[in-house]
């Protein structure tokens, strides 16, 4: 294991984010404010309580899971793209290191950028409601697994991704919608049953239901299959990463 | 002593069907400077993608001190410094920062020495701190040769080192080849500059279509072009070279009008003078002489275009 390697592009990648550290944090830090205000103070207030949780409180779990998934995405891509698109792959290609230490490298940053951007919407969100957490450490786990596996899954756009375009297609098109209706903003109990049973397709309700579960002990599905679902995700992107490995897919001709 | 580059019939197709590299052997020895010659797209830049791992070989195989690229690719690759063709740099990083990486990324721990080192000998340590894309092209590719020396490789590989580069950094260039030979590294580059070979290689080879044509140390090269030939053209025609004068060991060209000598301008006695005279007292008239010097231009284009016929 070339561990030298693994700290060079993580502590490469981590540069970069500190680099532009203003951007970074604060985009995520005022558009999850924003969803405080309009959320949970301005609509909110019309609505009581959801499963016994304020309104206010009971977003916090999907806000977090929401900026945690297109962060990792979008970091995770983005760290591999890049090189693809300015040429400076050749150093990786040519470098005496496997395609794991380049995945634990970008995927490792890619998480803890995503994870410390959680973690600042999570402080963030104690300034506006009153939270408590049931789990604690389910709901370490849960993040954290929540930022490797979009990390990787976000590594294989990245690496899948033949220009800008379609960098962008699949965070935009698919885990935008698929967040936001996974139930980020309400119980997947207030829906009527048709959208109810088309919501158990969505793999992130399983998610967000299970990182919620953790704080407040309620869940829209049962906890073990909110841990199957992320062990499943994290387990399919497993695959196709090593798929890439062994074939050299869009990266060694 | 074996060579420190062993490569034995290396083959690269694309998916596309285009073959690149048709068998392609050669041996380079430690220390020495070996300049591929070729026009473009003849496969001198897959011949280096493919020994540094960034393109898969159809077959053959290539060692690099002993290491084979595919199945002990660590050693072998932690071996090789590579400098490519096009400047590939992360523009918002700092110089020092990305030599630092390309140090890390070959398994070597941080030795500031090193760096310090490799930055001054390539006029970069007052930039160290400067963002890349503040440098100009002429720095960048320094910077691509400083990462390519980070982790002290044996063997360099430069792809067109000095394509549309100015007079001034290509003799710097040559400088830093020259400097790094006397450390005893090994240095692989490739051009379409015949006079960039001829100023810096010990030994020249030349590609095209995938194929290397020649491999000879420069100096034979030059002591081809040393050589002249002289072209008596005769007013009669001749079937063979008459027996008187087969000492000359001549050829008949222009179907038997033309009598060719060739001789070594560096040799004490040319022979010129009693070719001459036993030309005449064969009894044969001369309506004109010539003569011609064959250039290391000339012998690359007779093998390129002897090859392209060959093609056809």
């Amino acid at each position: 294991m070339n561990w030298s390697a693994i700290r060079a592009i993580y502590v490469f990648e981590m540069a970069r984010f500190f680099r532009t550290l203003a951007q970074s944090v604060i985009s995520p830090v005022l558009s999850t404010s924003l969803y405080f205000v309009v959320f949970g103070a301005a609509i909110g207030s019309r609505i009581d309580e959801v499963e016994g949780v304020s309104y206010g409180a009971f977003i916090v779990p999907g806000l977090v899971m929401l900026t945690v998934m297109t962060q990792a995405i979008s970091n995770a891509s983005f760290g591999i793209y890049f090189p693809k698109f300015i040429g400076t792959i050749y150093e990786l290609l040519s470098a005496p290191i496997n395609f794991l230490e380049i995945v634990m490298g970008y995927v490792g940053a890619a998480a803890t950028k995503s994870l410390f951007i959680g973690i600042i919407i999570l402080i963030t969100s104690f300034l506006f409601v009153d939270i408590q957490i049931a789990h604690p450490f389910a709901m370490v786990m849960f993040l954290v697994l929540t930022c490797i596996s979009f990390a990787l899954f976000g590594f294989i756009i990245g690496i899948w991704a033949g220009n800008f375009e379609q960098l962008q297609l699949v965070p935009l098109l698919i885990v935008t919608p698929l967040v936001f209706l996974g139930g980020s903003f309400y119980s997947v109990s207030m829906l009527p049953p048709v959208w109810q049973t088309i919501s158990m397709f969505n793999p992130v309700v399983y998610l967000i239901s299970g990182f919620r579960w953790a704080f407040f002990g309620v869940a829209d599905v049962p906890i073990g299959l909110s841990l199957l679902a992320i062990a499943g995700f994290t387990g399919l992107c497993l695959t196709a990463v090593g798929w890439i490995f062994k074939t050299g897919w869009r990266i060694r001709q | 002593m074996s060579p420190i580059l062993s490569i034995k019939n290396l083959r690269k197709a694309y998916a596309d069907g285009f073959e690149a590299l048709k068998g392609v052997s050669l041996d380079i020895e430690e220390g020495e400077i070996i300049a591929l010659l070729g026009p473009n797209g003849a496969g001198k830049t897959t011949l280096i993608s493919t020994i540094c791992g960034i393109t898969m070989p159809t077959s053959g195989t290539v060692t690099v001190a002993g290491h084979d690229i595919l199945t002990d690719y660590r050693a072998a690759r932690s071996l090789i410094g590579l400098v490519p063709q096009e400047i590939a740099l992360e523009p918002f990083e700092k110089v020092i920062n990305t030599v630092r990486f390309s140090r890390g990324l070959f398994g070597k721990p941080r030795k500031d020495g090193v760096a310090e080192d490799i930055l001054k000998r390539l006029s970069l340590w007052d930039k160290r701190d400067s963002q890349i894309r503040a440098l100009s092209g002429g720095m960048k590719r320094r910077v691509l040769i400083a990462k390519a020396l980070a982790h002290e490789p044996r063997v360099l590989f430069l792809d067109e080192p000095t394509a549309g580069v100015d007079v001034e950094l290509r003799k710097d260039m040559w400088q830093i080849v020259e400097q790094l030979r006397a450390d005893g590294v090994t240095t692989v580059l490739t051009t379409h500059y015949i006079e960039e070979a001829e100023a810096i290689a010990d030994r020249i080879g030349v590609i095209n279509n995938g194929e290397i044509l020649l491999v000879e140390d420069k100096e034979k090269l030059m002591g081809r072009m040393g050589k002249k030939q002289l072209y008596v053209q005769l007013a009669t025609h001749l079937t063979a070279i008459p027996p008187e004068l087969a000492e000359y060991d001549l050829t008949l060209g222009n179907d038997g009008w033309t009598l060719i000598y060739g001789y070594d301008t560096n040799s004490e006695r040319t022979g010129i003078t009693k070719l001459l005279t036993d030309v005449a007292a064969v009894g044969l008239q001369l309506v004109d002489v010539e003569t011609r010097q064959s250039s290391l231009e000339d012998i690359f284009v007779s093998l390129v275009k002897v090859d392209a016929e060959d093609a056809a």
